[in-house]
């Protein structure tokens, strides 16, 4: 599939964005950070800034963006749908909660109610997400149970780096959510490299004998193309990485995503002076960044949609 | 609304014959030129004198080799959406300007709600949808919905444009809902398949098998043996020409 900036650009930073939120609504949940207003105002600020950059991106995928507001309609059978409202519908737990943390709550339990509901929201709106890749049968490296939790997990994975560098920026003591850190990277890394032995192991079950009918006859091989020039099929279906390219891509976005920020969130976890630890959390901000985006435009690349068995013959 | 009608009505469709298709795109070049400027325009072609020339339409030929040695054939295979009975591309659509008609079964895309974040083609198995990057929309084939219900058109010409166009009537159209029609007859009597029948779309089109080879088993058609040669005598001549002969034969 062809790996589109916007889509890359709005499910990675949306992502963190909501797995900030978690971070920051559980933590405040928890008593692990004080109800500080200007942490409250930079740190929800900033989850909020990520998914609302992410939600506008998205709408650069579309021929008609300024229809965008028609998506939110068929949520009775539409992902798609169903992933807008429910982003819609988190902004009203996450101001409830930002309100109540920056100015003070005007009722009681608002901080409490707030933060439960917008952990609840932004948890349905990443797994809408993913399955808005999960839900299509046409793709075999979608069509993955892991896909919808992977979303999930990688979205608490960075947003965990995010909240760790914010405590540090403002100096609270970091170690609960170092530690939280390094689990969500643990979970994702696992979770993510099983699903790349998955999609290695999934067998190719549709083939160009059953997609023309022609099997009976004996192997379908196309002889002549059906047009001269790459359609719009071949172009945001017919997207192929090379195989070892995805290899050595799949080893770099493990170190980048995982391996260096936990190795980073470790660091954390010994004392250090202010600004090392500010450092260490840039870099593996950093680092969680550039391999997120590259896992991500993985996802796509390394996707293969059965319409290709037209084209090319073979399975897919 | 992208919730798929519980029946429909009537089954429209279409019945490709693989048999009598002779690959000619007269099927393809006709689709493009009414839907250009019907119900789907404008369907634009993009760097249409350039270098990298491409556009949208709603309907392709491939051509295949199938089978192996002289057992193989040539396939001519049009590819256009298959009105399927359940299909994805309805469901996943965020904005209900996909949808299925209750009435004939009929797939079709709204122009005017389109957002075009083309996630039904991502859903179709076959390749259907193709986006249309001057209009930002999605466009399929209607089943030449504004031919097929046009009074003002004489009645042979109330058909799709494809079928309309081909040579050789290697397409055909009518209600496949309904087991009486001429349709359903031709996909009874010719064995005609679904295509991807286990991605359980359910395709409304058929197509109908190409036909045996002629060259096969039966009796009728069996190659005649080879005449019984004079013997040869063994002289000069006959051993230059019984190499001659070889050498030309190759």
């Amino acid at each position: 599939m062809h790996p589109a900036y916007s889509v890359i650009i709005f499910t990675t930073t949306s992502g963190a964005g909501y797995g900030l939120l978690i971070g920051l609504a559980l933590a405040l949940r928890l008593g692990i950070v004080p109800p500080d207003p200007l942490l409250g105002f930079f740190g929800l600020g900033a989850a909020l800034a990520l998914v609302t950059t992410g939600l506008l991106t998205s709408t650069a995928h579309l021929g008609r963006p300024e229809r965008a507001w028609r998506a939110l309609s068929q949520w009775r059978s539409s992902w798609l749908s169903r992933e807008g409202v429910a982003a819609i519908v988190t902004y009203v737990p996450a101001a409830v909660l930002g309100l109540g943390w920056v100015f003070g709550e005007v009722m009681p339990g608002q901080l409490a109610v707030g933060a439960s509901l917008s952990v609840l929201c932004a948890l349905v709106t990443l797994w809408c997400t993913g399955m808005i890749y999960a839900s299509l049968p046409t793709i075999r490296a979608w069509d993955q149970p892991l896909v919808a939790p992977i979303y999930i997990a990688l979205a608490l994975a960075t947003g965990s780096v995010l909240l760790t560098l914010l405590l540090a920026a403002f100096g609270y003591p970091l170690r609960a959510a170092a530690m939280a850190s390094v689990a969500a990277l643990a979970l994702g890394w696992i979770l993510k490299a099983r699903y790349w032995m998955a999609i290695d192991a999934a067998p190719r079950t549709h083939t160009a004998e059953a997609a023309t009918g022609l099997g009976r006859f004996g192997t379908v091989r196309p002889l002549d193309p059906p047009h001269t020039q790459s359609n719009y099929v071949m172009r945001e279906m017919g997207y192929q990485v090379a195989r070892r390219h995805a290899t050595k891509l799949r080893r770099i976005a493990a170190v980048l995503l995982f391996a260096v920020p936990m190795l980073a969130a470790l660091l954390l976890l010994l004392d250090g002076s202010a600004p090392i630890q500010i450092a260490i959390a840039a870099v593996s901000t950093l680092s969680a960044a550039a391999g997120v985006l590259t896992e991500r435009w993985l996802f796509f690349a390394e996707a293969e949609h059965v319409v290709v068995v037209y084209y090319r013959g073979g399975s897919a | 609304m992208t919730s798929l009608p519980a029946h429909t009505e009537k089954k429209l469709g279409l019945v490709i014959d693989l048999d009598t298709c002779v690959g000619c795109h007269a099927c393809a070049t006709s689709c493009k030129e009414w839907n250009a400027g019907g119900y789907s325009a404008p369907l634009t072609d993009q760097d249409a004198h350039g270098a990298d020339p491409h556009g949208a339409w709603l309907n392709r030929i491939h051509s295949y080799e199938v089978g192996e040695g002289e057992a193989s054939r040539t396939v001519h295979f049009p590819r256009s959406c298959l009105h399927c009975e359940t299909p994805a591309c309805v469901t996943v659509c965020p904005t209900g300007a996909s949808y299925k008609r209750a009435e004939d079964g009929i797939v079709l895309v709204n122009p005017d709600t389109c957002i075009g974040c083309k996630l039904c083609s991502w859903a179709c198995p076959y390749g259907a949808r193709e986006y249309d990057y001057d209009d930002g929309t999605m466009k399929k084939c209607t089943l030449c919905i504004d031919r097929i219900y046009n009074e003002t058109f004489a009645p042979e010409d109330r058909i799709p444009a494809c079928v309309r166009a081909c040579p050789t009537g290697a397409r055909h159209f009518g209600d496949l809902g309904d087991p009486t029609s001429a349709v359903s007859q031709l996909v009874q009597e010719r064995e005609g398949f679904d295509l991807l029948p286990e991605m359980d779309y359910r395709p409304t089109n058929k197509y109908l098998p190409p036909r045996p080879r002629r060259d096969s088993q039966s009796p009728s058609t069996a190659p005649a043996t080879e005449p019984a040669l004079p013997r040869s005598t063994g002289s000069l001549a006959d051993q230059f020409f019984a190499w001659a002969d070889k050498t030309l034969a190759r």
